[in-house]
């Protein structure tokens, strides 16, 4: 370095000179090595503050993450056959026997500019293609608390809803979410949020989408929303050991035209009918979550509480037996209201180890059936499917879980179905934060 | 039905009228930080630590009052390099104060101003929970805080510059008064120098380069991953033939790992706090080295 140099000859100098005092040498020497300290300290200052970032063409890639999954499930009962009451609602469990790759799920996300953030979510199917999963910009500027989504995103109502597959703490979903949501309610759309500026969290969100995912029916017949969804989430703190949120919502949207298939009819038929629906879905709900651990701090125990409702009312026409398997079509008024609940705790025992508990039901209504289709058509199923899971996981890392999960599934009357599940979930690259 | 009007514009009013600007608003990841903001901001600033000395500063919950909190704040004080990679991009998404983004001066990294320690050759998983921009856990060398108050004192005048002045005159004082406790402290610990410690996590190198003892062996097989038995009993083997003075460990962490090794080794167990409210003693940045040197010094008995 030419500055230690210039700097050890300036102080060498006098030290030639005056050779024979030794305290002068000892004094000068010490000067010496304070002034290396300092250039060396200064150097590294320099160094710090002059770090190139990260250059290259790469240097603007966004952050990528890929989860990777799979399960292995041993089922009493075929699982294709639907909750007994819910037909007409989808019954995309999830989970197959045998052993099944999940979705693989990747994930890009990168600050588009000052003003915009963007995420893509696209889940490679294991059978095959492809599936956008999410897809959406979100403001970062402007400010007040306001903050907007464009795109295809996951609602915010609920609890459940939001989160992805890869942090749910059961393999599947609740009853609930499969019947009323399949699974998750996503759409392509609009939603606006707003926080309160106040010390207790209060977020007020309204959305507004084409209806893209059940019960809305891919509206494609005129130019306005299909289906729009209004949600409230309050939240606070008791201490830093105690968290808590509570939130309601609203959801409206029109079905054209929803077709279901083999649903079961006075009749009897075989294999049973397709029945199609129009007409208004209005579905309310509420949701908790309270989260302990002892200080806050989540390293050797933690427990977490969470339960969700919700209600629907659909009201419109039903065409009953739309294949004609039973002779003739029929359509006439119909009109139901059906709910649904869990409630489940989570709760670790040992740092890397949990164990969980949920409980579903859910109420298939009592349907006010028009009397053309009245002799047909099940008002009634006199039937509460219920369901108990028990899981049991262990993370050796942030990044990797391995699940067990056994069920007793009493949702098909008649039909109990005791289910065992193994799952791997594990995530490379980029893993983003997660949310409350 | 004009009477309902009225109260909710009075309502409505008020809430506009919440986030005049009194004082300035900080946000603190870490109460070392809410600590020294406190030395360097005095009454003029509201300051909220998001997270507690108890806490573990890799596993924070994105909680819904940090979000709320961070809506008004107009100063977030971190220490970055990667510790709140877990929950603070989410606060500052869902917050939507745009003030408080990075790259904005309301966003503030003490690392950035601190001379980085073990910095990674090589970045792979496999090496467990490593950070690229080297080990974050910054506040336990006395030393740090110095730079990290000049550049703080400094981004809190440019937010606040009717008080900049009075800014100036805490960061002198705070300067002035850390030098002299600086020094007591390297006074006092000088018994440390050269001593041999097992630490329960790589949490102590800023500790070590600083008081000079000298870490021989960690709980953890990799950073962050918790110690099995059979690596805990390797460590013991290992350490009939190099033996340690004592072991560390921080107070939010699972006792269970140190007192194993510290029974069958016959060591003590020095237990630190990892930040300002870590134990009953450390209230302040001053009273928090004094307990973590006295603590320290209490392990060589």
């Amino acid at each position: 370095m030419p500055k230690h140099i210039v700097v050890l000859l300036a102080l060498l100098t006098p030290f030639i000179a005056h050779a024979a005092d030794e305290i002068d040498l000892r004094t000068l020497q010490q000067q010496v090595q304070q002034l290396d300290q300092r250039v060396q300290q200064a150097e590294q200052n320099a160094a710090n503050a002059s770090r190139p970032p990260a250059a290259g063409p790469n240097a603007f890639n966004p952050a990528v993450s890929l989860i990777l999954a799979g399960t292995y499930g041993k089922l009493d009962q075929d699982p294709a056959i639907p909750t007994t009451g819910f037909a007409m609602s989808p019954n995309n469990n999830g989970y197959s026997r045998s052993f099944s790759l999940n979705e693989t799920e990747l994930g890009l996300s990168a600050s588009i500019d000052p003003q915009f953030t963007g995420f893509a979510t696209i889940s490679l199917l294991p059978e095959g293609g492809s599936n956008v999963e999410n897809a959406f910009v979100q403001t970062t500027s402007l400010g007040n608390g306001i903050n907007l989504k464009m795109g295809r995103f996951f609602s915010a109502l609920g609890y459940l809803n939001e989160q992805h597959s890869h942090t749910w703490d059961f393999v599947d979903q609740p009853l609930v979410y499969r019947t009323f949501w399949d699974n998750q309610l996503s759409d392509d759309g609009l939603q606006l949020k707003w926080l309160a500026p106040t010390d207790t969290f209060i977020e007020l969100g309204a959305e507004l989408g084409r209806g893209l995912g059940y019960p809305g029916s891919n509206r494609q017949d005129n130019n306005g929303a299909g289906a729009e969804a209004l949600f409230v989430h309050i939240g606070d703190d008791i201490g830093f050991s105690n968290s808590w949120r509570l939130g309601a919502s609203l959801h409206q949207t029109k079905q054209i035209n929803a077709v279901s298939k083999n649903v079961p009819d006075l009749a009897g038929i075989s294999g049973g009918v397709y029945d199609s629906f129009s007409g208004d879905s209005k579905t309310s709900g509420l949701d908790f979550i309270w989260k302990y651990a002892p200080n806050g701090n989540t390293t050797v125990t933690s427990f977490k509480l969470q339960g969700e409702y919700f209600q629907r009312t659909q009201n419109g026409l039903l065409t009953y037996d739309t294949t004609r398997a039973n002779g003739a079509n029929t359509t006439d008024s119909y009109s139901v209201t059906q709910s649904g609940w869990y409630a489940q705790g989570i709760y670790q025992f040992l740092p890397l180890w949990r164990t969980g508990l949920r409980y579903d039901q859910m109420n298939s209504g009592n349907a006010d059936v028009g009397p053309l289709n009245a002799g047909k058509v099940i008002g009634n199923y006199g039937y509460t499917p219920v369901r108990y899971t028990l899981m049991l996981d262990y993370s050796p890392s942030e990044f990797s879980r391995l699940r067990l999960q056994l069920a007793q599934d009493n949702s098909r009357q008649g039909l109990a179905d005791n289910q065992l599940f193994v799952q791997y979930i594990m995530s490379l690259g980029a893993h983003g934060a997660h949310q409350f | 039905m004009s009477k309902i009007i009225n109260t909710f514009s009075l309502l409505l009013l008020a809430t506009l009228a919440l986030p005049a600007h009194a004082a300035l608003n900080i946000f603190a990841c870490e109460p070392e930080w809410a600590a020294l903001s406190q030395e360097l901001a005095g009454d003029k600033a509201n300051i909220y630590a998001a997270t507690s000395a108890l806490q573990d500063p890799h596993h924070v919950q994105a909680r819904p009052s940090l979000i709320a909190k961070a809506r008004r704040a107009q100063l977030v004080v971190c220490t970055g390099a990667e510790l709140e990679i877990g929950w603070l991009p989410v606060i500052l998404q869902e917050s939507s104060n745009p003030d408080i983004a990075p790259g904005k001066p309301g966003y503030f990294e003490a690392t950035h101003y601190v001379q980085m320690l073990e910095v990674p050759n090589r970045l792979d998983r496999a090496d467990g929970d490593v950070h690229a921009a080297g080990n974050p856990h910054i506040q336990l060398d006395a030393r740090n805080y110095l730079p990290v108050a000049q550049a703080l004192s400094a981004r809190m005048s440019e937010l606040d510059p009717a008080n900049a002045a009075f800014y100036g005159k805490r960061l002198q004082e705070f300067q002035a008064s850390w030098q002299a406790a600086i020094a007591r402290w390297e006074t006092q610990a000088a018994p440390l120098k050269g001593q041999e410690v097992l630490v329960q996590h790589r949490a102590y190198p800023y500790l070590e380069s600083w008081l000079g003892f000298k870490q021989v062996g960690e709980l953890e097989p990799k950073p962050g991953m918790e110690p099995s038995a059979a690596y805990l009993a390797q460590v013991l083997s290992q350490l009939q033939q190099h033996p340690a003075r004592m072991v560390i460990r921080s107070s939010y962490q699972d006792p269970k790992p140190s007192d194993w090794i510290a029974g069958r080794a016959h060591l003590p167990v020095v237990e630190l706090p990892f930040s300002v409210g870590g134990d009953d003693s450390s209230k302040n940045l001053y009273s928090f080295f004094d307990d973590i040197i006295a603590r320290l010094l209490g392990g060589l008995k």
